[in-house]
């Protein structure tokens, strides 16, 4: 459809193709961008505004998200490398991450036996930001280096961090399962 | 460099006419309506000099329906025919019904589209029709004070509402004969109101507690954009349950039976609610309750117990409070100011609580019951297009996450919570058996994982799809959500590029044949020839169609366009001008379309166009800063 949109995402919001990403200037394109085609803008256009409108916000919307969260930056950058990161069969065999998973897992698991069950969820939910923190900083470092294997780093990096984000969404289903007992 | 564009004296942009826009708050308890008069957004008094319309509306069998005030004064009398707190059954079902009905006192009938109906003496009545009475109420209010039809509306929702909620309050609108501009989340609007666009920068929670919904919200604000980071709350809290608190406390002590009478109910609840107002003030409150039989009881009842009885569900809207902040990635010490909406939010207790938990003190300078009307006044005059410089821009998020039912019950969340709308996302099916040409899909709403612990929107029936192998039909269902946070679901199958028919039963809701003809039921349609009505209805869209076009060719149509091509869009363009002052409605529709058909290539180039003008702008600002 429209030409600006067939631009990859970093091409869109006018910053160079890096996992570095400046905050403060993607943010601020984003607005600008919206400003410019957001439906609150075409509420008295035509339908055919209104449609175009709508997708192109979604298009922004959609490109602002993944920009900003490093995970799918880190996948999407990959991606346009030509590397493909296959969900299904990238299995780890670092036992430390296995033996991690495992323990934050029963963790969770026995979070209602916990006096306070929110403070011991609190807590685990801030070791798994901890834990993601530090991909993310290990990811800089993997595609800052010219290293021929880094392709394959960042992709394992990835792959354990898409297991905590897992980790996260479920301890966060936990909470709202909580309060929803509570009252 | 860019070359300064002169036009010629005369030649600017189209005169501009202004168009009678107006906010509504559609609440629990009350309703209002706002409007910006001379630059200044204000609530609309009815001719009592009263703003706050009495959510209430009621029926009798010789009367057509009578809202607000006059229709208060028969709750104690007529019960059953006195319909209150009608919001809390919007979008719901039997089985939501059953539950609310231990508190609100009506008789239900099970309806044909899932959606309960209130038994009453004009017939049986959807909610979906009481709200449209109290919205056309205030438009008629609206329509006598600011003396012309108006062009459009913004009405608020709870920013928790979900999709079935949402849609029964659009069509509410549609059946009061409103123009929709936009849907606007409560909370969002109150952020408008407080003018925190102008010159504030950085975080803010709006905490609404209303009659019977609570909001959170955390917003960032930055040079006129109010950007939603996430919300949470609960659609079935607020002064009410207050109310409904202190009543069963105030049927203890004088010894009320609990089976008592709807009239008996009604009188206590009224009670309540007086005894709850005073203590925003006072610190104890004298009561009388009046007793069926003629005898009464006296008593009193002091701040101290009143916050005991209360606190239980003051401390339920912090849970909402902490996971609002938790998906907002921000800690309560990070939020510079929290505003207070909502007239619950008057209550002592609650300011205390709140101001606690966010450590800041809450702003209340703004009269809680009329903030969020004005603030969507302030947001209809900028849709209707009052003020193209304005460059205020609300960015709001979907509450619940959106999803699929898969196999064993289970939700397959397709988009999340607190993502930025509109927004969308596609995602593949295929079959499980071989030749199957049909497939049946369940939409549901929630953060739950098992499917029958979330709101059930819609079931689809995917037909058509080409007999295949088990597994080798790709089925594309795509969710899009619209800048009113409304779902849309399309799907397509992929390797024969056939688009299967789709079947949309919406589990608590109206079909639009049934909107359609409750529209020809109602009683400003009655009357008028339904052809009369289509004419208008195309003429005013023709209108809407031909003034942006004038206007944004006067704006870069030169730039834009050839010759030719501004020959093909004028010409298109004079025939719908002579067709408009014509009685043929379908020629003046198709004359629509075939303007949008010419012009379509440079509605892109101008949305492409703004879109490089918009990264050009950012370069001077980062240049000069």
């Amino acid at each position: 459809m429209a030409a600006d949109l067939s631009k990859t995402h970093f091409e869109l919001f006018g910053l160079p193709q890096s996992f570095e990403v400046d905050m403060e200037q993607l943010d601020s394109r984003y607005r600008g961008l919206q400003r410019a085609v957001h439906p609150d803008r075409f509420a008295n256009a035509s339908d055919q505004e209104r449609r175009i409108s709508m997708q192109q916000a979604t298009q922004i919307n959609e490109a602002y998200q993944l920009l900003k969260d490093p995970l799918l930056r880190g996948r999407y950058l990959l991606e346009l490398d030509g590397y493909q990161l296959d969900d299904e069969h990238n299995t780890t065999s670092d036992v430390e991450f296995l033996m991690e998973q495992m323990e934050l897992r029963e963790s969770l698991g026995t979070v209602r036996e916990a006096g306070d069950a929110f403070a011991a969820l609190g807590l685990i939910m801030d070791r798994i930001a901890g834990d993601i923190d530090e991909r993310i900083a290990l990811l800089q470092k993997q595609f800052a280096s010219d290293s021929s294997e880094r392709f394959g780093l960042i992709a394992d990096t990835l792959t354990k961090m898409q297991f905590f984000r897992k980790l996260q969404q479920e301890a966060m289903e936990l909470e709202v399962t909580l309060e929803d007992e509570i009252s | 460099m860019a070359l300064l564009q002169i036009s010629e004296p005369g030649e600017s942009t189209a005169p501009h006419r202004h168009r009678l826009a107006a906010g509504i708050d559609l609440g629990t308890t009350n309703s209002l309506v706002a409007s910006v008069r001379s630059g200044v957004a204000e609530t609309l008094p009815d001719a009592e000099g009263s703003h706050l319309l009495p959510s209430v509306v009621h029926y009798s069998a010789e009367n057509k329906a009578v809202v607000g005030q006059a229709a208060l004064s028969f709750a104690q009398a007529d019960p059953l025919n006195t319909i209150a707190s009608v919001k809390r059954l919007m979008g719901r079902g039997v089985e939501d019904v059953k539950h609310a009905g231990t508190y609100l006192p009506y008789e239900f009938v099970p309806g044909s589209s899932g959606m309960p109906l209130l038994h009453t003496a004009a017939g049986d009545v959807s909610p979906v029709e009481v709200s449209a009475e109290i919205l056309r109420e205030l438009r008629i209010r609206a329509e006598q004070t600011l003396g012309g039809e108006l062009q459009g509306v913004v009405v608020t929702v709870p920013a928790y509402f979900d999709d079935a909620q949402r849609q029964a309050t659009k069509d509410a609108a549609r059946l009061a004969g409103l123009n929709v501009l936009r849907l606007l989340n409560e909370p969002t609007a109150a952020a408008v109101a407080y003018g925190l666009d102008k010159g504030s920068e950085g975080i803010i929670a709006v905490y609404d507690l209303g009659g019977g919904t609570f909001d959170i919200s955390i917003l960032r604000l930055n040079k006129g954009v109010f950007e939603v980071l996430s919300t949470a709350g609960d659609t079935a809290l607020g002064g009410d349950d207050m109310d409904r608190l202190v009543a069963d406390w105030l049927m203890q002590q004088a010894g009320i039976d609990a089976a008592a009478g709807h009239g008996q109910q009604r009188h206590v609840l009224q009670l309540a609610r007086t005894a709850k107002e005073a203590l925003s003030k006072d610190e104890a409150t004298a009561i009388t309750v009046s007793r069926d039989d003629g005898s009464s009881w006296s008593g009193s009842l002091s701040l101290d117990e009143f916050n005991s009885l209360i606190a239980p569900l003051v401390e339920k809207t912090l849970g909402p409070c902490r996971r609002a902040l938790r998906d907002a990635g921000i800690r309560a010490a990070g939020v510079q100011s929290v505003v207070m909406v909502g007239g619950s939010t008057r209550v002592p207790l609650v300011r205390d609580r709140v101001a606690e938990f966010f450590a800041a003190e809450p702003q209340v300078d703004l009269d809680p019951d009329k903030v969020v009307a004005i603030g969507a006044a302030i947001q209809a005059d900028i849709l209707a297009g009052n003020k193209p410089d304005d460059d205020m821009l609300l960015l709001d998020v979907i509450p619940l996450s959106l999803g699929l039912e898969t196999m064993g019950g289970l939700t397959e969340k397709v988009i999340h919570r607190n993502t930025t709308i509109p927004a969308a996302r596609a995602q593949e099916f295929t079959t499980f058996k071989d030749g199957q040409t049909a497939m049946s899909l369940h939409v549901v709403q929630g953060e739950r994982e098992l499917v029958d612990d979330c709101r059930s929107l819609a079931r689809f029936e995917l037909r058509d799809i080409p007999p295949m192998v088990a597994g080798a039909a790709r089925i594309r269902v795509t969710f899009q959500v619209d800048a009113d946070g409304l779902l849309n679901v399309t799907a397509e199958e992929k390797t024969q590029g056939v688009t299967s028919s789709i079947e949309v039963k919406p589990s608590y809701g109206l079909g639009d044949s049934e909107i359609e003809s409750m529209l020809r039921d109602s009683m400003d349609f009655a009357a008028a020839d339904k052809d009369a009505r289509r004419l208008r209805e195309e003429q005013v869209d023709a209108d809407r169609v031909l003034e942006a076009l004038q206007a944004a060719l006067a704006t870069d149509g030169d730039r834009l366009l050839d010759a030719q091509e501004r020959c093909v869009i004028d010409a298109a363009a004079e025939k719908l001008s002579e067709l408009r002052n014509g009685t043929d409605y379908q020629a003046i529709k198709q004359a629509i379309k075939a303007v949008e058909k010419a012009s379509s290539g440079y509605v892109e180039r101008r949305m492409n166009s703004s879109i490089r003008d918009a990264m050009a702008g950012h370069s001077v600002d980062e240049f000069e800063s």
